[in-house]
């Protein structure tokens, strides 16, 4: 049997749901229709009155989490796009993120972001936002890029206290497979070595994982020998496993699909830069979409945000400095 | 356009001299804890902004007051009278104007943004309309968990109507049916902008036809009113009538905030029936109606004024917040804090 990175979405909700009576999903066509990238299939039927259609209100799917937590409950919110949160913006930001420190009361709510770029999807459907939630207090930002941590990490982030956004990758759907879901699995706020090496530390989160390591192993047939961090989370943010990786190599490259002004890149190389600044023999340096809107044609999409190609590229000119 | 559509049943509901009497006590406490609040402003006490009730304690005193301990209540900023009927203490609400680190707040935030979730009154946020949806997830768990005969209740002003976050919650409560009852102050301004700029039906209650919900309208000057139509409002969402919007007409008695002179109030509002004092009218019900005397009022004025002087004083020898002590996370999950993975 093999699983995509959905289906492990889809299986840690059905997991969460049968162990957990305060879990329930709420979300615009999340019930009989089953999500409109089918990550909630099959789910109303199994857990009736527990998979719940929202009307198309952004603000109130997560206020009303927000109400039910208060409650006790531990509530699912799917976001249809990532970029349709941003009509959630307050919500998650003002009212959730600020709870437990106004009041002493947890609120334990994950807000599923299907976020990233496909070919095609254009403008509105392609965002990248892990940067501008991780940027506020009182929040978790995880990136899942296997289908394994998809599922485990989706199962911590309901169990968390704290509101979890948790950005699924819309490429990484049906790109990714595996042969079973895991029964073990880093705790979050760990990050991986997703592949070792000694020449160069690339740190990338979801989809950019694979093409980094897809990078890596083009850039093995040169000879060199990169080493790939996963971070996993980027709120909390590994920083000691990125600086050990960076002891071993002394490159730094951080990539990210997200817009380059501030952000997750940005954020890996200050601290890199400012505490371990006398580990590093090359300046670091940070590959990002570009600065405009993504682009739907294809043939632009693909320039715009970071590729196997421009990674390899940017691997390169560090390598040879 | 549209009247009330429905009328509390007979003898349910009815402001009695006792449901009267009670109520104006709290809308007196509330008065008197508001002036306390402007004098320790103007006297430089208070960090940050005061904000009164004054011209709105009917309406929020009917609503708090009809409530039961185990209902949700989100007040907002003029919500004063509501809040202490409802069962806020008096000590609360100066530790947190005050910024005791013994309040509720504990300095982390401060005058109107008080509250205890867990008790089902529900700290608001400063974004206008935010709070409604919260309430709905209340009710909407406790539906989950089999709850039932409970309600919920968000205040706002006309300014907050015009947000998104308004609609979207009014819209999500009348979907779900939920024991809503949102009681709109329509003050005619908000901050300065009058309702003119802000609205271009003929009454905000008209909006209920299109998200399919009761409607009410009352006159929020007067007590006796008040009492009886937001009663009658929350019966009706308590029987399972769904959600319920009430919509007052009075006039803002102060500025914003007391930082604001209002000097942009139309002075003919302020001698119209909109700019009657709901607290001098609710004295000379009482009078009127020969369910207390005169001398009466100044007992219980004076009881409220102790109280009130016995509150600042014990919460002004209370601990304020220690920066050093302060913990500077906002996540409640220890293990993910950084620094401690």
């Amino acid at each position: 049997m093999s699983l995509t990175y959905l289906d492990a979405i889809c299986e840690a909700q059905a997991h969460a749901l049968r162990d957990d009576p305060r879990v329930f999903i709420y979300g615009q066509d999340v019930g009989a229709f089953g999500g409109a990238f089918k990550a909630t299939k099959n789910l109303a039927k199994e857990f009736p009155g527990r998979v719940i259609d929202s009307p198309i209100s952004e603000d109130a799917m997560v206020g009303l989490a927000v109400g039910a937590a208060i409650e006790g409950m531990r509530p699912i919110i799917e976001m249809q796009f990532a970029d349709f949160s941003t009509v959630g913006f307050n919500q998650i930001v003002n009212q959730a993120a600020t709870l437990f420190w106004r009041t002493n009361v947890s609120c334990p709510i994950t807000v599923r972001l299907p976020f990233g770029g496909t070919s095609g999807g254009g403008p509105f459907h392609s965002q990248s936002l892990e940067t501008i939630y991780a940027h506020y207090p009182g929040l978790i930002v995880l990136t899942p890029a296997t289908v394994e941590d998809a599922y485990s990490m989706l199962l911590e982030a309901v169990a968390i206290d704290d509101p979890v956004i948790f950005c699924e990758h819309k490429f990484l759907y049906r790109h990714l497979k595996a042969e079973k879901l895991p029964s073990e699995a880093l705790p979050i706020g760990k990050a991986r070595i997703a592949r070792e090496g000694r020449d160069l530390t690339i740190v990338a989160y979801s989809a950019m994982v694979q093409d980094a390591l897809e990078a890596a192993e083009e850039l093995a047939t040169e000879g060199w020998e990169v080493e790939v961090v996963d971070l996993r989370s980027v709120k909390p943010l590994d920083t000691d496993t990125v600086m050990a990786s960076v002891s071993r190599t002394g490159k730094l490259l951080a990539v990210g699909e997200s817009w380059p002004w501030g952000g997750v890149t940005a954020e890996v190389i200050a601290r890199v830069t400012s505490e371990g600044y006398g580990l590093l023999d090359a300046p670091p340096q940070r590959l990002n979409a570009k600065d405009t809107p993504v682009p739907y044609h294809p043939n632009l999409w693909a320039a715009h945000r970071p590729t196997v190609r421009s990674i390899g590229a940017a691997a390169r000119k560090i390598l040879r400095h | 356009m549209l009247e009330t559509v429905s009328e509390p049943r007979a003898g349910q509901i009815e402001a009695v001299p006792e449901a009267h009497l009670s109520a104006y006590r709290f809308m007196l406490r509330a008065r008197l804890l508001d002036e306390k609040f402007a004098a320790l402003y103007r006297a430089g006490k208070i960090h940050g902004g005061v904000f009164l009730g004054r011209g709105q304690e009917a309406l929020s005193v009917a609503l708090g007051i009809s409530l039961n301990k185990s209902d949700v209540f989100a007040p907002l900023i003029r919500d004063g009278a509501g809040r202490l009927a409802f069962g806020e203490n008096i000590l609360d609400a100066v530790r947190t104007y005050l910024g005791s680190s013994l309040g509720p707040m504990r300095g982390r935030d401060g005058n109107v943004h008080r509250g205890n979730p867990q008790a089902g009154y529900l700290p608001m946020i400063s974004h206008l309309g935010a709070m409604v949806s919260v309430v709905n997830g209340v009710l909407f768990a406790r539906r989950m968990k089999g709850i039932t005969g409970m309600v919920g209740a968000a205040c706002l002003g006309d300014g907050a109507t015009s947000t998104g976050a308004f609609h979207e919650a009014l819209n999500q409560a009348a979907v779900e049916k939920l024991p809503l009852v949102l009681v709109v102050a329509d003050n005619q301004y908000a901050y300065s902008t009058p309702t003119s700029r802000q609205f271009a039906c003929e009454s905000l209650a008209d909006r209920a036809v299109g998200y399919g919900i009761g409607s009410h309208t009352v006159d929020g000057t007067d007590l006796t009113a008040c009492l009886k139509i937001v009663g009658g409002a929350m019966a009706n969402a308590r029987a399972g009538g769904g959600p319920q919007l009430v919509v007052a007409k009075l006039l803002r008695l102060c500025g914003h905030g007391e930082h604001d002179d209002a000097n942009y109030i139309d002075p003919k509002l302020k001698n119209s029936s909109l700019g009657r004092d709901c607290l001098k009218y609710a004295e000379e019900t009482i009078l009127k109606n020969k369910w207390s005397a005169a001398a009466q009022f100044a007992i219980w004025r004076n009881e409220a004024v102790e109280e009130i002087e016995e509150a600042v004083a014990q919460v002004q020898r209370e601990p304020t917040p220690d920066p050093f002590a302060e913990e500077w996370t906002a996540l409640s999950t220890k293990h993910l804090i950084e620094g401690n993975i």
